[in-house]
């Protein structure tokens, strides 16, 4: 009996074990200087359930750098109960949000809530979201999303979803999880490089390069379905792509005709690829701005340099001067902003630039940063970066003030894409 | 004479060994000197060795045996010291029109992966353009890049990255596994 006992918890145990690598974990390593001080007690209802949404909620909230939260185990409250604003004011609340949770006749699970101001002494609003009993963590995902709008004034990005890319044993794996790094699902295993993963502007598709067929091809990839389908597939290196702002074209780097070139091709892959831009040397890593306007990388002045393209294949113009090695461009979703990567000292680090006033910020004290990436609403930029010889995940505050790691125990996790708002 | 010849030829073989290095599966070694051994092996153009390339690709002693040319940091011109090695290349490929070579152009690990792919790829096409210029054929040469995504030296620091800062001269059939 014993010995049946010790295996089960052998069993559980590399289980967990195994489940633990494939999950990202998230560290804080730096937070903001004035945080808004809230208080998320335990759901009513359902106990198990109420932990888990209260949980997520408070660790969201926590993890964005931009609240610190208030001791409030003790209070026994749900969406309906009268709030003694005065306690908690007197207890450094700004914020308290109840709520519930129960299961509804349909057998899935609804969670409702109220947020309150308490300086104030009002209601900021309230929802009510019912999901499936094994998206809970979801539902507490919306409820953050909820407080971080109300009290912050900006879109919260809890609910979307990151892509990235796993280097382990031998293996790569295209990996897409929560925006906490939870909930991580495998599209695409290979024994073959998979890079420059970038998401549809709907979000359900995703568009990369792998080296699957022993040379760089560009795929398009639905991830509900798991269907995907060659976009740019010439002679030579198909690679870089980037979709248009109606998700209709990538913009992909072809080098069919001996030089590294930017051409936008129909993302379905149908018809023929059209040169948008023509130097003697490298342009790669387009990038479409909101306006239509094109991002990319060039050495035409003989070293990488960022450039922009007016929209519809017109103007070119040097936007970045500092330095000799300024790469991978990402305008923000705003397109008041570039994120970019600068050498500085041998050292490859991120930077941003106030597109308007061209003033140009470093954030980080790194060595390796690459491949970075916007949160959908501009406050935080994902990069891949290098600690201990060992590839992992780092996002950063477009202020540079906050700072948070993730990594895979079981590998080197690169080339991040952080995806769009859910619809 | 002999008695001198031989001693001369395989000292000299010993210099080229220790600046060349042997092919990594070692089937060009066409001589055994280990052991004291004096026996030497006639090396005759055309004739093929156990993988099925030319001796006169893999012996140690030739130019044509040394396959890869290194570049600078962010640079794809040719250095004057690869000059003679490109040379012999294009004029094995000028004297053997049946054989074809895939250019791998690799790059450092720092830096944008999407850049270094092409990058890697003005590696290659830079080697291309030589071999081309010298007399080799369009459909001889191939040029790919495999940017930083395929290390040769896997560690980090100076030397790694000036080994894998690189274009490589493949010959089709046993320098390759499988097509690319």
């Amino acid at each position: 009996m014993l010995r049946v006992f010790r295996s089960f918890l052998l069993f559980f145990g590399l289980l967990a074990a195994t489940l633990a690598q494939a999950q990202l974990s998230i560290e804080i390593t730096g937070a903001g200087a004035n945080r808004i001080p809230v208080a998320i007690p335990n759901l009513a209802g359902d106990e198990v359930a109420a932990r888990i949404i209260a949980a997520t909620v408070r660790a969201d909230l926590e993890r964005s750098g931009l609240f610190s939260l208030v001791d409030a185990r003790d209070a026994d409250l749900d969406e309906n109960s009268p709030i003694a604003y005065a306690d908690w004011k007197s207890r450094g609340a700004d914020a308290i949000a109840a709520g519930s949770v129960r299961r509804a006749a349909d057998g899935r699970m609804e969670a409702r809530f109220r947020l309150y101001d308490t300086q104030k002494e009002e209601s900021l609003g309230g929802a009510a979201y019912v999901t499936g009993s094994d998206q809970l963590r979801a539902a507490g995902h919306r409820i953050a999303d909820f407080i971080y709008e109300k009290l912050t004034g900006e879109k919260g990005v809890f609910s979307t979803r990151i892509a990235y890319v796993v280097k382990s044993r031998g293996q790569y794996l295209l990996q897409i999880a929560d925006a906490d790094g939870q909930g991580a699902a495998t599209a695409l295993t290979s024994a073959e490089p998979i890079i420059s993963p970038v998401w549809s502007p709907d979000g359900s598709q995703l568009a990369y390069v792998s080296f699957e067929k022993k040379k760089p091809i560009v795929y398009v990839h639905s991830l509900a379905s798991g269907r995907r389908h060659i976009a740019a597939n010439l002679k030579g290196s198909n690679s870089a792509p980037a979709w248009s702002p109606d998700g209709g074209k990538l913009a992909v780097v072809l080098s069919k005709d001996g030089n590294s070139q930017i051409y936008l091709v129909n993302a379905d892959g149908s018809g023929a690829p059209q040169r948008l831009a023509t130097s003697t040397g490298i342009d790669t890593e387009p990038r479409f701005a909101p306006d239509g306007s094109l991002f990319f990388t060039s050495d035409r002045g003989g070293s990488p340099q960022i450039y922009r393209m007016a929209p519809g294949g017109g103007t070119v113009q040097r936007i970045s001067f500092e330095g000799n090695y300024n790469v991978s461009p990402r305008p923000s979703v705003d397109g008041k902003t570039l994120a970019f990567i600068t050498r500085r000292d041998n050292r490859y680090q991120l930077a941003v630039m106030d597109l308007t006033s061209r003033q140009v910020q470093v954030l980080t004290d790194s060595n390796k940063d690459e491949s970075p990436s916007f949160a959908p609403n501009g406050r935080m930029i994902l990069i891949a970066t290098e600690i201990g010889g060992r590839g992992v995940l780092s996002a950063v505050s477009s202020d540079g003030r906050i700072k948070q790691r993730l990594s895979v125990a079981a590998g080197d996790v690169r080339e991040p894409a952080w995806g769009p708002f859910l619809k | 004479m002999n008695k001198l010849l031989l001693p001369a030829l395989l000292s000299l073989f010993v210099l080229a060994c220790s600046t060349t290095p042997l092919p990594e599966d070692g089937t060009g070694a066409p001589v055994e000197t280990r052991g004291g051994s004096t026996a030497v092996t006639p090396v005759a153009a055309g004739d093929l060795d156990a993988s099925g390339l030319p001796r006169a690709l893999t012996d140690p002693a030739s130019t044509l045996s040394q396959r890869s040319i290194y570049f600078d940091l962010d640079r794809y011109e040719i250095k004057g010291e690869y000059q003679s090695l490109v040379a012999a290349h294009a004029k094995f490929l000028v004297d053997n029109r049946g054989f074809k070579v895939l250019i791998q152009g690799n790059t450092d690990e720092r830096g944008s992966r999407e850049y270094n792919l092409a990058l890697g790829q003005k590696r290659a096409d830079a080697v291309k353009r030589s071999l081309l210029l010298l007399g080799a054929r369009e459909d001889q040469l191939e040029s790919v890049s495999l940017g930083k995504e395929k290390p040769r030296n896997t560690g980090s620091g100076e030397e790694a990255w000036a080994e894998n800062r690189r274009a490589d001269i493949l010959y089709r059939g046993a320098d390759l596994r499988g097509e690319f």
